[in-house]
């Protein structure tokens, strides 16, 4: 976790401009409400802006170097700053590449099932993208809470957004977890912090790394940042996650497999080797702790999924599951399996996005939610459902998907430590992958169509080409990942030092 | 120095205001006059913020005029880093009650632009004595103003409200009278609070006093057990009243601690603190429970100040920098923001006569700007990062743990159920479908009412990113303090 002595620091008000280019892009929005064109059509400019940005940002990082940018001091040893490292730009390039995708995929979503409130979804669609995108480059843990809790904020009328009683339901579940765990887990973690070190930096070694505290103490302040970033959604603080999945589908697509998740699963990877530290976490055994619980829940997670029926919500728990590989990888503390961590936050996303996607084209051409709903319908839908057959590769770990290369590093990870369970723990869950996944495309090309039709389902089901393009984009990428897994390697190499 | 008597200016102003409104015809310009008085008064406490020095503790802008020497009284005036924040926090909030009142009072405006300018320089004299009768003096005559705001322009229980309100806070300043009393014959037969402040008490007459004083503040702060009267007087009183009564009158209390109790009894504020610090998370977690059970926008909004204001005492009595500095800070969000949530309260009262939470849903359609602002306010009160009370939570809480992490620990638990209140009233205030119809009974903020509202915005979100210029003007005076608690230890 040293930094290389040849560390490059550049200082450029980049970081701060891609969060800019979001949140004026949203203001745009709500300005040009009535004039849907020039309002899609700011959406679309502002995510290729902001991947350019934060792209043009990537070969210093790959190289080693640090992309810092101060703005001012909020409290004694507390900047607002933004600090771009291989961390960082792991999370902030997957989640701006992918909301060209996912804005290209929610025009056509919304327009196809003609939602109302459009303007409010894609203004809060891209303050949520500012948000994360703010949380990736955040310089310490005072701007990155700030993000974290915007992100919250502006996600809840995207769950919302039905407004009925089912959306009321799931948001208020969403923002209670959410908000109530941050209100009291992180603000104590955040409190404690402040009084054992005097500051809220991120340091390569770990802050609290030498600080004088008794263990129980350091104990007590970990667990409360693990339950305080309830996005991350370790079991039992992982309820919010299925509920949000009365959102529209791109919000589940980017917000809820990509951006909101990763970005708490990202604030406990700072929090492990920028606020402990590699030592301090090995030293207390809080790794190994830490293991153990994403480990349980990795398993029941996906035995949750496999006992659902609605697309959605299987798919939710896999994302469940699929989050705590990540923290596994980071707990497990061996190079190897933090590089497998955070591959896979690259890999899953791709994967899951496209699954997501999926699910989202199957209800607008059909208006079909549940599993058992779906026979026969690969033949009328066939790019959807390759592309989700893609996906589940993915999900699975089978070469040559992205995800292949996560869990090869992860298995090596578990090797290094001589930790043998999660060898077993990846196995199993490997097999329930495969046991939720593909009977879904089984479903799908195997077997008969049922002759029932929904009320209000169109005519005839077939492809809608600006919701079928950006997932089969997705499917490719998430193979290409698997075949040219160089960049995010790099950066995760960058991250191990 | 400055030879212009800028405190008493201050002070004076807006009782000069109120003096020339009698002689006004029309009510419209008794508003306008009103104002005026108000909002210079409000430039000149700008000024006295910005020409503060922060570099030193001593009393700025001293004017100092022997009033009875042979009992040792005089008018003393000064400010330090504590009070003058308090002093600007009194200005600011007098301009908005007016324009808060412009319309919701129609009946005898005069009368009540007056008890509210003699209000506003009762309250700035309080801020600003430094003669422990003249305090006296401010500190009670205070009471006369607010009992006839409550009492004349308040609701159905108004006269029920203003007697408790009036009870509850004469039991305290009998017993602060008492302990006035006993310092003064200690101390020297003076009621210089500067020298009081170095007198040596032993520590039985510091513990007695001590206690004396401690009922005196825990009234008005309000803390638990004595805060019944609060949630009866804000529902009642008009809604400068309770902009008023939130956003200033509950910081005298914690100011009496910050400027009596710490200073000058520092072994019985040492000894003591436990109890205090116990009655404050009490108070957090109490409140909140109260503040869930409510179906009354006022009621839920006076039990959510129960809350934070022990917050504030639970930062006061943590005797540490953090500590200290979070609740002096605290103290001027919470008259920002509960302020604000009062006057936002109010504004939908005018329009539709109703305070249940049940009557309402959807405003968010209706009026978007006054959803957006009414959020704004309800997630800094909710203290979310970015906003001013998180700031000022998280130094509270520092603080806290450092002392006592038992404390902390509920404190941090009990602060939760602020999270379940606010954004519960918000979803079925704002969100949902939309229950009144525009125009008919419901209409978005004019803008009298945004210029009102905004500035307290703009403090949330300063205070929120910037503290640093208001933790400045404190920090002298707070490092100050905590050497007048501990130097008995050295």
């Amino acid at each position: 976790m040293e930094v290389a002595a040849s560390t490059e620091i550049v200082e450029s008000a980049r970081p701060l401009l891609a969060v800019a280019v979001a949140l004026a892009a949203a203001a745009a929005i709500l300005l040009l409400h009535g004039r849907d064109k020039f309002r899609d059509a700011v959406t679309l400019c502002a995510s290729v802006v902001m991947f350019l940005i934060v792209a043009s940002m990537a070969p210093m990082v790959l190289a080693g170097g640090i992309v810092e940018y101060t703005m001012f001091q909020i409290l004694p040893g507390a900047d607002f700053a933004f600090r771009v490292d291989s961390l960082g730009m792991v999370f902030a390039s997957i989640s701006s590449f992918l909301w060209m995708a996912a804005a290209v995929y929610s025009i056509g979503y919304m327009r196809s099932l003609e939602e109302h409130a459009q303007t409010r979804f894609f203004a809060c669609f891209a303050v949520s993208l500012a948000a994360a995108v703010g949380g990736a480059f955040a310089a310490n843990l005072f701007t990155l809470v700030i993000f974290y809790e915007a992100l919250s904020l502006v996600t809840y009328p995207l769950v919302y957004h039905h407004e009925n009683e089912e959306s009321w339901r799931g948001s208020r579940i969403y923002l209670v977890y959410l908000a109530g765990a941050s209100k009291t887990a992180l603000l104590a973690a955040l409190a404690l912090t402040y009084y054992l070190t005097g500051s809220l930096d991120f340091m390569p070694g770990g802050l609290l790394d030498g600080v004088a505290a008794s263990p129980l103490l350091l104990s007590v302040v970990y667990l409360c940042y693990l339950a305080g970033f309830a996005k991350a959604a370790i079991m039992p603080l992982h309820a919010w996650l299925p509920s949000a999945m009365v959102a529209p589908t791109p919000v589940s697509a980017l917000l809820h497999a990509v951006a909101v998740v990763k970005m708490g699963v990202f604030c406990v990877l700072r929090v492990i080797f920028n606020v402990f530290g590699v030592r301090l976490m090995e030293d207390m055994s809080l790794g190994i702790i830490t293991a153990y619980l994403v480990s349980f829940t990795i398993i029941t997670a996906s035995i949750y999924a496999l006992t659902r029926d609605d697309l959605k919500a299987r798919l939710a728990y896999s994302t469940v599951s699929q989050l705590s590989y990540i923290i596994l990888g980071a707990a497990l503390l061996t190079p190897g399996a933090i590089v497998g961590g955070i591959v896979h936050i690259a890999a899953h996303a791709l994967s899951k996005i496209t699954l997501f996607f999926c699910a989202g084209s199957i209800y607008c051409a059909s208006r079909r939610k549940k599993i058992s709903q779906l026979a026969g319908i690969g033949r009328k839908l066939p790019w959807t459902m390759v592309a989700f057959f893609i996906g589940s590769l993915g999900m699975i770990g089978i070469p040559p998907s992205g995800g292949f290369i996560s869990k090869w590093y992860l298995v090596l990870g578990a090797v290094e430590a001589h930790e043998f369970v999660f060898l077993v723990v990846l196995l199993v869950s490997t097999i329930l992958n495969a046991a939720y996944f593909l009977p879904v495309t089984y479903t799908a090309f195997f077997e008969k169509e049922s002759t029932t039709q929904d009320a209000d389902a169109p005519q005839e089901i077939r492809e809608i080409p600006l919701v079928a393009a950006p997932l089969v984009v997705t499917a490719l990428l998430s193979l290409l990942m698997g075949l040219y897994p160089g960049y995010f390697l790099t950066l995760a190499r960058g991250v191990v030092g | 120095m400055m030879k212009i008597p800028v405190l008493s200016l201050i002070i004076f102003l807006p009782a000069i205001g109120a003096a020339i409104l009698p002689f006004l015809r029309s009510d419209n310009k008794v508003r306008w006059v009103a104002l005026a008085f108000a909002v210079a008064d409000f430039l000149l406490a700008t000024w006295l913020l910005f020409n503060f020095d922060t570099t030193t503790y001593a009393m700025q802008f001293r004017e100092t005029v022997s009033w009875v020497p042979s009992l040792g009284i005089s008018y003393a005036l000064g400010v330090d880093g504590i009070s003058v924040l308090f002093v600007f926090l009194t200005a600011l909030l007098g301009w908005i009650c007016v324009l808060a009142s412009w319309r919701a009072i129609t009946r005898r405006v005069a009368q009540f632009m007056i008890s509210l300018l003699v209000m506003q320089a009762l309250m700035l004299g309080v801020f600003c004595a430094l003669d422990l009768f003249l305090f006296y003096f401010f500190w009670e005559a205070m009471l006369i103003p607010m009992y006839l705001i409550i009492g004349v322009w308040g609701g159905d229980n108004r006269v029920y409200a203003a007697f408790k309100f009036f009870l509850y806070t004469l039991v305290g300043s009998v017993l602060f009278l008492v302990g006035i009393l006993v310092l003064y014959f200690h101390g020297g037969e003076t009621f210089d609070i500067l020298v009081l402040m170095d007198g040596d008490y032993s520590f039985i007459v510091q513990a007695w006093v001590f206690l004396a004083f401690l009922v005196a503040f825990a009234v008005k702060v309000p803390m638990v057990p004595v805060h019944t009267w609060l949630p009866d007087a804000h529902v009642e009183a008009p809604t400068a009243g309770s902009i008023v009564l939130a956003g200033v009158l509950l910081k005298m209390g914690a100011y009496g601690f910050l400027r009596f109790s710490l200073p000058m009894l520092p072994e019985a504020s040492q000894y003591f603190a436990l109890p205090v610090l116990a009655l404050s998370v009490i108070a957090i977690v109490y409140g909140g429970f109260l503040a869930l059970a409510q179906d009354d926008l006022k009621k839920l909004v006076a039990y959510s100040s129960v809350s934070h204001m022990g917050f504030v005492t639970l930062g006061l009595f943590a005797l540490n920098s953090r500590g200290l500095e979070g609740s002096i800070l605290q103290m001027f969000n919470h008259g920002i923001t509960t302020g604000a949530l009062f006057l936002f309260v109010g504004l939908i009262y005018e329009r539709t006569h109703t305070r249940r939470i049940g009557d309402y849903g959807g405003l968010m359609k209706v009026a978007p700007v006054y959803g957006v602002l009414l959020a704004v306010f309800t997630l800094s009160s909710l203290a979310v990062p970015g906003t001013n009370a998180f700031i000022g939570e998280l130094l509270i809480l520092t603080g806290a743990f450092a002392t006592n992490m038992m404390i902390g620990a509920i404190a941090v638990t009990g602060a939760v159920l602020s999270a379940a209140y606010l954004l519960g009233m918000f979803r079925k205030v704002a969100l949902g479908p939309p229950v009144y119809e525009k125009g008919e009974a419901m209409w978005d903020m004019n803008g009298r009412e945004l210029v009102a509202a905004i500035p307290l915005a703009v403090f949330v979100f300063w205070v929120g990113f910037y503290p640093q210029p208001f933790l400045d003007v404190m920090h002298v005076s707070v490092e100050h303090l905590l050497e007048q608690v501990q130097g008995t230890y050295r």
